[in-house]
């Protein structure tokens, strides 16, 4: 009756449950993916494309493709790995990622995903936007040059915080995070360092203020083990300590 | 009235509960932005009050299409066609004359709030080009005199409504008729013929029918329009949904304006019979806003079919048989003519697509089962619903049934409408538009591919080159760098942002053409061109990504001699004109001497 099914994710059997993605089930299975815009507490978005995988000759974002059973998917491929390599360079030179000097350098999963797929220079043109740093909240920070786009924290603030705080506005190249208050600053909207939406972001665009550098560059989460280990960073945020990560 | 009793007006026209005024934000944005020129910021607060909503939201749909302002544009607000053949036929001077004698830049509204000139993505008006718009009117032809009869009736103060009438004719243009646009068909159709056969059949064996036919979708995917519609029928549902796109953006199409200019009847019968396969009570036709000045003769047609019967409660006295249908306006968005796009604006928002599957056949608007086609295919089934489908299998190819309705524009004596049996070849359909010493044909747009001249033995088909209609001519005496620019400007302006292939390849691809149009690329951007392109292709989200660098591949690779004539053949050019960059120094200190200038690219 209850027959497991199972796909193929780079020569293993990897068991899913109907209405899982590959994403899903390669989670639950400990097996690594690299993504930036998914994380499993959330709606799949599909976005940042990282988490690109090829199945039956064609390629498919693993977060958001139904797992369907005997398929073959190619998570390792050098074609692959490097066209998430070009996808990573795309993001570090559409921001301003300033690595050395960003606190969250260590414990950043946009770092860590570059790192593990072997990305050496941003290789692109850097775009070097102007973008603004919004300090006005007391007790969290907002540095716009980081933000990659993944819309974690609009999906946190409208789902789980019911606040909205947060949405997109532009389009193409010129869409930007922005903050729902009149004044559009941080401090001016309901925006709480309790809320979801302040320990999701993958990057360093969402910083908790009066904290810094507790922990000393060698310690940090990506410091020792790959992100394939440690896994999102989001997943260590208070209350959410080691949550999915045995 | 004042700005308060517009927006009031628009407001209270429409809705009850803030769930279904939120699927109306976009229509009540087009219409404040129509009546006042802009969308002023106590109306967002009124619209944010009144559907309960964040304001940044309302921003953010607001910044999502380019018809949409928060800052007055003037009462005049004209907008230049942008399409490369608008180019070849002139536009960029006409332009140039517009602002001079206006005395605007481009995109700035000038300062007695008088008048704003920009340019706007295709208005499908490829064929009586140049063309542009003004406060959503089209005007076509555009030369040297109408610019100046322009400029002196803004000066003067005379509304739109007083300018000449043949400012705004905009012609049908066909000049090749087959099954679907010919006369003795077209009088079959708007009596109710094809509702007529489905009641005195049945809705299974209509769509068997529009099965057998093997009608595809005319918007260029080519999906098996019987087989969306089964799809459709079986999902089980309290609603399903109706939607014809017209959001007709991909550059160098504009068939879909011809037929609903003259066909509407049959692209209405078209919906409702889907409507009566399928079970559904309502639909949407969704009109790009280039096309504004057609929502008028549209609902004329829609009520016009109300009074017949044929649209409305009992179509044709058939109890149970209730459908009805809605027009919403696009608002200058390429993307929102990708189907899933096209649903999150018709519900009101950001025009971004959503993942697939669910496909719209089970999960559409408002998450229910929805049939999107295009105009055209509408337009067949009908036809095919009360002539047959052995009638429309007569012509076309095995995998292709029937015809193609094509918009040709571009270097050639006849630009306008031809419509073909599928299998036609190219070298055919340039003979008959009168294209001579052609180099290059763009067929299905922006979008599509580049044909050397040499494969016009090639048949215009979905087993051989497939388009949703568009084909641009270019002679031997164009550049095709001047295409694949515009193109790659038109993606960059078009890109919705969402996935980062789309929206950072494609600027970085738009910066490598210019280089190379510059004459400052090397071999080495080449390559860069070429991985970017085929990193858009092989990942992006939708169909807009994953097409939007085929000019840029095509050009490398089936025109490399003009690449390597644009080539500078030195091994490394810098990304950037170190000269260039001097420019705002100069600005600052009032210097153009030598002394303030560097390098060789002076």
């Amino acid at each position: 009756m209850n027959e497991v099914k199972t796909f193929r994710l780079d020569g293993v059997d990897i068991e899913f449950s109907e209405g899982d993605t590959i994403m899903d089930a390669a989670l639950r299975a400990g097996a690594y993916i690299p993504h930036l815009c998914h994380n499993p507490e959330f709606t799949p978005h599909g976005s940042c494309r990282v988490c690109i995988v090829e199945v039956n000759g064609g390629q498919v974002s693993a977060c958001t493709q139904p797992a369907a059973a005997g398929l073959e998917v190619d998570n390792a491929s050098d074609a692959i790995v490097e066209e998430r390599r070009n996808l990573l360079q795309m993001l570090f030179v559409e921001g301003n990622h300033m690595c050395p000097g960003c606190e969250k350098s260590g414990a950043c999963q946009l770092q860590a995903v570059a790192y593990y797929t072997g990305m050496l220079s941003p290789h692109y043109t850097h775009f070097f936007p102007q973008r603004s740093v919004d300090a006005s909240h007391p007790d969290t920070a907002i540095d716009f040059n980081r933000c990659i786009l993944c819309e974690l924290c609009v999906r946190a603030s409208r789902d789980v915080d019911h606040k909205n705080v947060f949405s997109l506005r532009g389009r193409g190249i010129d869409t930007q995070l922005t903050i729902n208050s009149p004044s559009g600053k941080l401090g001016d909207s309901t925006f709480a360092a309790t809320d979801k939406a302040a320990h999701v972001c993958p990057v360093g665009a969402i910083l908790p203020k009066h904290r810094g550098y507790e922990q000393p560059i060698g310690n940090r989460l990506y410091d020792r083990q790959p992100i394939s280990v440690v896994g999102d960073v989001a997943a260590y945020e208070p209350g959410n300590k080691g949550d999915g990560h045995d | 009235m004042t700005h308060d009793e517009i927006i009031k007006t628009i407001i209270a026209s429409s809705g009850t509960s803030p769930d279904v005024q939120r699927q109306q934000l976009l229509q009540y944005l087009c219409q404040i932005q129509h009546d006042l020129s802009h969308i002023p910021g106590h109306a967002i607060t009124q619209l944010a009050d009144l559907m309960q909503m964040p304001e940044a939201e309302i921003h953010g749909v607001i910044d999502f299409y380019s018809f949409l302002h928060k800052d007055a544009r003037g009462e005049y607000d004209i907008l230049l066609s942008d399409s490369i053949t608008d180019h070849m036929l002139g536009s960029r001077t006409l332009l140039q004359q517009l602002c001079n004698r206006l005395g605007v830049e481009p995109g700035v509204p000038r300062s007695d709030g008088r008048v704003t000139v920009d340019t706007t993505s295709c208005t499908g008006l490829c064929d009586q080009g140049p063309a542009m718009l003004v406060n959503g009117t089209a005007v076509s032809r555009l030369s040297d005199s109408r610019i100046e009869q322009i400029c002196a009736l803004i000066e003067a103060g005379t509304g739109v409504s007083q300018w000449p009438a043949e400012f705004f004719e905009i012609e049908d243009n066909i000049l090749r008729r087959d099954l679907l646009l010919s006369d003795e068909t077209t009088a079959a159709s708007p009596d109710g013929s094809a509702l007529r056969a489905l009641i005195a059949s049945s809705s299974d064996a209509l769509l068997d029918v529009i099965e057998q036919s093997g009608l595809r979708g005319r918007g260029g995917a080519g999906f098996r329009t019987g087989m969306k519609w089964r799809f459709c029928k079986q999902a089980e549902s309290d609603s399903h949904y109706v939607v014809c796109n017209a959001d007709e953006g991909e550059p160098g199409t504009f068939k879909d304006r011809v037929l609903l200019n003259s066909y509407a009847d049959s692209v209405f019968e078209g919906m409702t019979l889907c409507a009566g396969i399928i079970g559904a009570q309502r639909g949407y036709l969704y009109l790009r806003g280039e096309y504004r000045y057609l929502l008028e003769p549209l609902q004329a047609v829609l009520q016009q079919r109300r009074d017949s019967g044929l649209l409305g409660q009992g179509i044709l006295g058939k109890n149970g048989f209730d459908f009805d249908i809605e027009i919403h306006l696009g608002a200058g968005a390429y993307i929102c003519g990708e189907e899933s796009s096209l649903i999150e604006s018709l519900e009101g928002k950001r025009g971004i697509p959503r993942k697939r599957p669910p496909f719209p056949v089970t999960l559409g608007y408002l998450n229910k089962p929805t049939v999107v086609n295009n105009v055209e295919t509408f337009m067949a089934a009908a036809k095919i619903a009360a002539l047959g489908a052995d009638w429309y299998c007569a012509a076309g190819t095995p995998e292709s049934s029937g015809t193609k309705v094509l918009s040709i524009s571009g270097d050639c004596e006849r630009p306008g409408i031809y419509e073909y049996p599928f299998g036609v070849t190219i070298k055919q359909v340039l003979e008959d538009c009168g294209a001579t010493n052609t180099q290059a044909v763009q067929i299905a747009g922006a979008a599509g591919t580049t044909l050397p001249v040499a494969d016009a033995d090639r048949c215009i088909a979905f087993e051989d080159v497939s388009t949703a209609g568009s084909i641009m001519v270019f002679n031997n005496e164009r550049n095709l760098l001047d295409m694949v620019q515009n193109f790659a400007h038109f993606f960059v302006h078009e890109s919705c942002g969402f996935c980062t292939p789309c929206r950072v390849g494609g600027s970085l691809l738009k910066d490598l053409v210019e280089k190379l149009v510059n004459g400052h690329a090397t071999q080495y951007d080449v390559a860069e061109m070429k991985q970017i392109g085929a990193l858009m292709q092989g990942t992006s989200f939708c169909g807009l990504g994953t097409t939007a660098a085929n000019p840029v591949l095509d050009l490398l690779n089936r025109f490399p001699q003009l690449v390597e004539e644009q080539l500078a053949h030195s091994g490394y050019e810098p990304a950037f004109d170190l000269d260039a960059s001097l420019q705002e120094a100069r600005d600052i200190t009032g210097r153009d001497d030598a002394g303030a200038h560097i390098g060789s690219h002076t």
